[in-house]
């Protein structure tokens, strides 16, 4: 008996649907059993995953808060590879991002402007899209791999994020700890509810979420960087620039991610430190490929993933997993999705061997 | 798993205990077609057998099933008596069955002899002597140590062949031999061919072209969707009758006027471009001149691999050179080397790529995401954004007007047949109204049934004025349709030729540069 993978005509609309429940029950079946070799409480680790963060509005709301970041960066990141330009350093781009919002109130830190804000948005998303311009620069000049020159930039990000702390940025009053000082609240988004971190920024994914579903659903210009992608002849016969696509796809990231880190520096963080991404970076990766690149997709994977950080930090505590317990679980579900997925387009064959013996052949 | 069957058996033809290779109710069903649809084949020894279908028909899917690459979902094969299975290549490399494909497979930077080291057991010195013995025995003479990519399409066939011939080779199977070749060499092949039946090679040969199956083939079985309509002596048949058995009705022909008068200015001129290549492999462009009028046809002719596809996309922009001056092309009286295919299509020119799937449409997309691909002027946008209803007309109306058969605006390009797509694709370019239309391979991968509708459009389109060029490998189709000729050869263009002087041997002297004026060409081709 051999099997085979056969295209489908049309992909399947079920399939598609039931790719994401799939994934999650296989994925949630073998971690139970990794679990139980660990020795771990398996249903104890699954409510922490999936009713826990349900259960009180605090948690609620640092659904959203996780949410955001991962929207954000998401959508600019699905759009990229959907034109076949392979983003993966959105975490550089991100503390970048981060980085130059926070130059605002780290240089005027008496300040109490209104401006202050607004300016430090500019200058994230500037510092975003600066950092991504690099790898685009790169690639059409010098046909750089992007794969290579983000990831890269991404180290280089960091690098730059150590030095600033422990140099020239760190806090002289903080006890030599490797951070700014605390931010004064006009450098800091109003919260939307009283007691909880979740803050206005929120609604920036959300403006951005509906902005990219119009651009790829209903705009030229999402049409080709479509083409670019699934068919870059085609593109180059059409007359789209491929240094155009680059360029575009490089820079709505940047652009993206910058926002993302300031929301973080200016939201729940409130100054800049070490751990200023929370590897959103490199989430939203899997948050655009889990939401099938489609902006409304995206939605779903990026509250999902939220669920499952916020999950995993619950069963840190209360079920005493390992760290590494949790990126395992989330590594599963993101093989298993892709392996799923293979069957939106495929279909599988079953060939029995052909029996000679029994079949007469009819003239 | 190969049973001895036995081959007495009642419902078999009485052929089969002769034939070395025969094919029984062989059915292959791939997700969209049935390829094949229970066809018998018998090949003698000792005979040219041809294959004879439309694109599409299921010769090539017949030939994978003979040759091992694909394997039938029902039915058998049986080799010399004896049912066998050929699950792979190697099997039938291992009966005796060697095929030669429409695109070679040899490794360019090697020689001959190491291409051939690489599938041969033996050292070098005794393999070259053994090519030289075969090359002389048939008629395949090639210089085992010249390296390959040196070699000329025909030589590199003759490798092919040879590569076959080191095995004990008793079936050849040939996939269109011919379309590469200038006509000249058709012949010297031909002779290698009917040598090797005389020495006992069964020869498979699959084809479309009609008078050379006549001229060459001892029997021919005619494929139609996948189902054999016949098997007959071609030279009892006359060209036209073996079409009603492909076609499975009577050809339509088209008819033209006499070309009226052409425009004044040439529409497309391009003057001394030359053009060179930074892929070792490819083919530099040598100062190309060429013009085309308003209402005239003008054919390009040539082996493929001669620079088509590199003075292609210097036409249509889909390959811009810094170093070219802007009225090395002029395009409707405008300097145009700089401009994108955007703006070369705003000038009045439009451009039929020869690849459908991929370049002249998005495979995954429907025909009207399709549409907008090369037509978004036309109203198609309202500051940036798509007006479907603008969309959808301009499909539905390309979709009735050039008779596409498919499932509608939403059904998507790879949906459809290669002739289907072909006439969507040059629907689309003309609904865009051109001046200048530029189509390669217009009729490659086509029905005959479409082929002749877009060859009758294309001349409608001349009487109306317009400048059309055209790049084929057809002589056949351009002796049909052009009113000019250039031949293309190693990058340069030959003068320009009037169809009607002219014979395919002409054509053919030019194609591989034996013509008076390729002396002078040839200079051409070393100073660039």
């Amino acid at each position: 008996m051999q099997f085979k993978l056969d295209r489908r005509v049309h992909y399947s609309k079920r399939m598609l649907i039931a790719t994401p429940v799939i994934a999650i029950a296989l994925a949630v079946l073998v971690s139970s059993v990794l679990l139980v070799l660990l020795q771990k409480p398996v249903l104890l680790t699954f409510h922490s995953f999936f009713i826990a963060p349900f259960e009180n509005f605090y948690s609620i709301t640092e659904i959203f808060l996780k949410f955001g970041p991962l929207l954000l960066i998401a959508q600019a990141l699905a759009v990229g590879f959907r034109a076949k330009v392979w983003n993966i350093g959105a975490e550089g781009q991100m503390i970048i991002g981060a980085i130059t919002a926070s130059a605002v109130p780290v240089y005027l830190v008496d300040s109490t402007s209104a401006l202050l804000l607004p300016a430090m948005l500019i200058l994230g998303a500037l510092g975003g899209m600066g950092w991504a311009a690099i790898a685009a620069y790169l690639k059409t000049r010098f046909n750089a791999n992007e794969i290579l020159v983000t990831l890269m930039l991404s180290s280089i990000a960091l690098q730059i994020l150590y030095y600033l702390l422990l140099g020239p940025w760190k806090d002289p009053m903080g006890f030599n700890f490797p951070q700014t000082v605390m931010f004064q609240d006009e450098a800091l988004f109003p919260a939307l509810f009283e007691g909880v971190r979740l803050n206005t920024s929120i609604f920036i994914p959300i403006i951005f979420t509906i902005g990219i579903w119009l651009f790829m659903e209903k705009h030229f210009g999402g049409f080709k960087l479509v083409v670019g992608g699934l068919a870059p002849n085609a593109a180059t016969y059409a007359g789209f620039s491929s240094k155009k696509a680059v360029w575009s796809s490089l820079l709505l990231a940047g652009f993206a991610a910058g926002i993302a880190g300031m929301s973080e520096i200016a939201g729940p963080i409130g100054q800049l430190q070490r751990s200023v991404t929370s590897g959103y970076g490199y989430s939203a990766i899997i948050v655009a490929y889990l939401g099938a690149l489609n902006p409304i997709g995206i939605i779903f994977a990026a509250f999902f993933l939220a669920v499952l950080q916020i999950g995993g930090d619950v069963a840190l505590v209360s079920a005493d997993l390992p760290i590494s317990a949790v990126h395992v679980f989330q590594g599963l579900l993101l093989i298993f999705y892709l392996a799923t997925y293979t069957f939106v387009n495929y279909r599988l064959r079953i060939i029995r061997p052909l029996t000679h013996s029994n079949t007469k052949p009819t003239p | 798993m190969s049973a001895a069957y036995p081959n007495t058996d009642l419902t078999m033809p009485t052929d089969q205990s002769r034939a070395l290779l025969s094919l029984r109710n062989i059915t292959k069903q791939y997700p969209t077609v049935i390829a094949n649809d229970r066809v018998n084949l018998d090949v003698m020894p000792s005979s040219i057998h041809a294959i004879l279908g439309e694109n599409g028909a299921g010769k090539s899917t017949l030939m994978k099933l003979a040759y091992g690459l694909v394997e039938p979902d029902a039915g058998e094969i049986y080799w010399q008596g004896k049912q066998v299975d050929l699950p792979n290549t190697a099997a039938a490399r291992k009966l005796g069955i060697g095929m030669v494909f429409q695109h070679f497979s040899l490794f360019e930077t090697l020689s001959v002899v190491e291409n051939i080291s690489l599938t041969m057991r033996g050292n070098r010195q005794t393999l070259s002597k053994q090519i030289r013995e075969i090359g002389e025995r048939y008629k395949l003479d090639v210089n085992p140590e010249a390296s390959v990519h040196s070699l000329s399409v025909g030589e590199r066939q003759r490798v092919e062949i040879i590569r076959c011939l080191m095995q004990d080779l008793k079936l050849l199977i040939l996939d269109e031999p011919t379309s590469v070749l200038p006509p000249q060499h058709i012949n010297s092949l031909f002779d290698a061919l009917r040598k090797l039946r005389d020495n006992h090679v069964a020869i498979l040969y699959i084809s479309h072209k009609l008078e050379e199956i006549r001229e060459l083939c001892d029997t021919a079985t005619i494929l139609r969707a996948g189902q054999v309509t016949g098997t007959v002596n071609p030279n009892e048949k006359t060209a036209k009758e073996l079409a009603t058995l492909m076609v499975g009705h009577d050809v339509p022909s088209i008819q033209g006027q006499h070309p009226k008068k052409t425009s004044e200015t040439p529409f497309l001129k391009l003057s001394s471009l030359s053009v060179e290549s930074h892929d070792p492999f490819g083919t530099s462009l040598s100062n190309i001149n060429l013009d085309v009028h308003g209402g005239e046809i003008v054919g390009i002719a040539g082996v493929s691999g001669n620079g088509q596809q590199e003075l292609s996309r210097i036409i249509s922009g889909e390959v811009i050179n810094k170093q070219l001056l802007p009225n090395a092309i002029n395009i409707m009286d405008q300097p145009a080397g700089h401009l994108n295919p955007a703006a070369r299509r705003l000038l009045g020119f439009s451009f039929v790529p020869e690849e459908r799937l991929g370049r002249g449409a998005v495979p995954p997309m429907p025909l009207s995401k399709n549409a907008l691909l090369t037509a978004f002027e036309k109203g198609m946008l309202n500051i940036g954004f798509l007006k479907n209803d603008t969309i959808n007309k301009y499909t539905e109306k390309c979709i009735e007007e050039f008779d596409v058969r498919c499932a509608g605006p939403s059904a998507t390009a790879n949906s459809l047949s290669g002739g289907n797509l072909q006439k969507y694709i040059v629907g689309r370019e003309l609904m865009l109204a051109p001046k200048l239309l530029f189509v390669a391979q217009p009729t490659w991968g086509v029905d005959i049934g479409a082929a002749t509708a877009i060859r009758q459009r294309l001349l409608d389109l001349r009487e109306s004025g317009v400048a059309i060029l055209i790049v084929s490998e057809e002589l056949e189709e351009l002796f049909e349709i052009t009113d000019r000729l250039h031949v293309i050869n190693g990058g340069t263009l030959s003068p320009s030729l009037k169809t009607s002087e002219l014979t395919p041997n002409d054509i053919g002297e030019y194609m591989i540069g034996n013509h008076q004026s390729s002396i002078e060409r040839s200079g051409v081709n070393h100073a660039v």
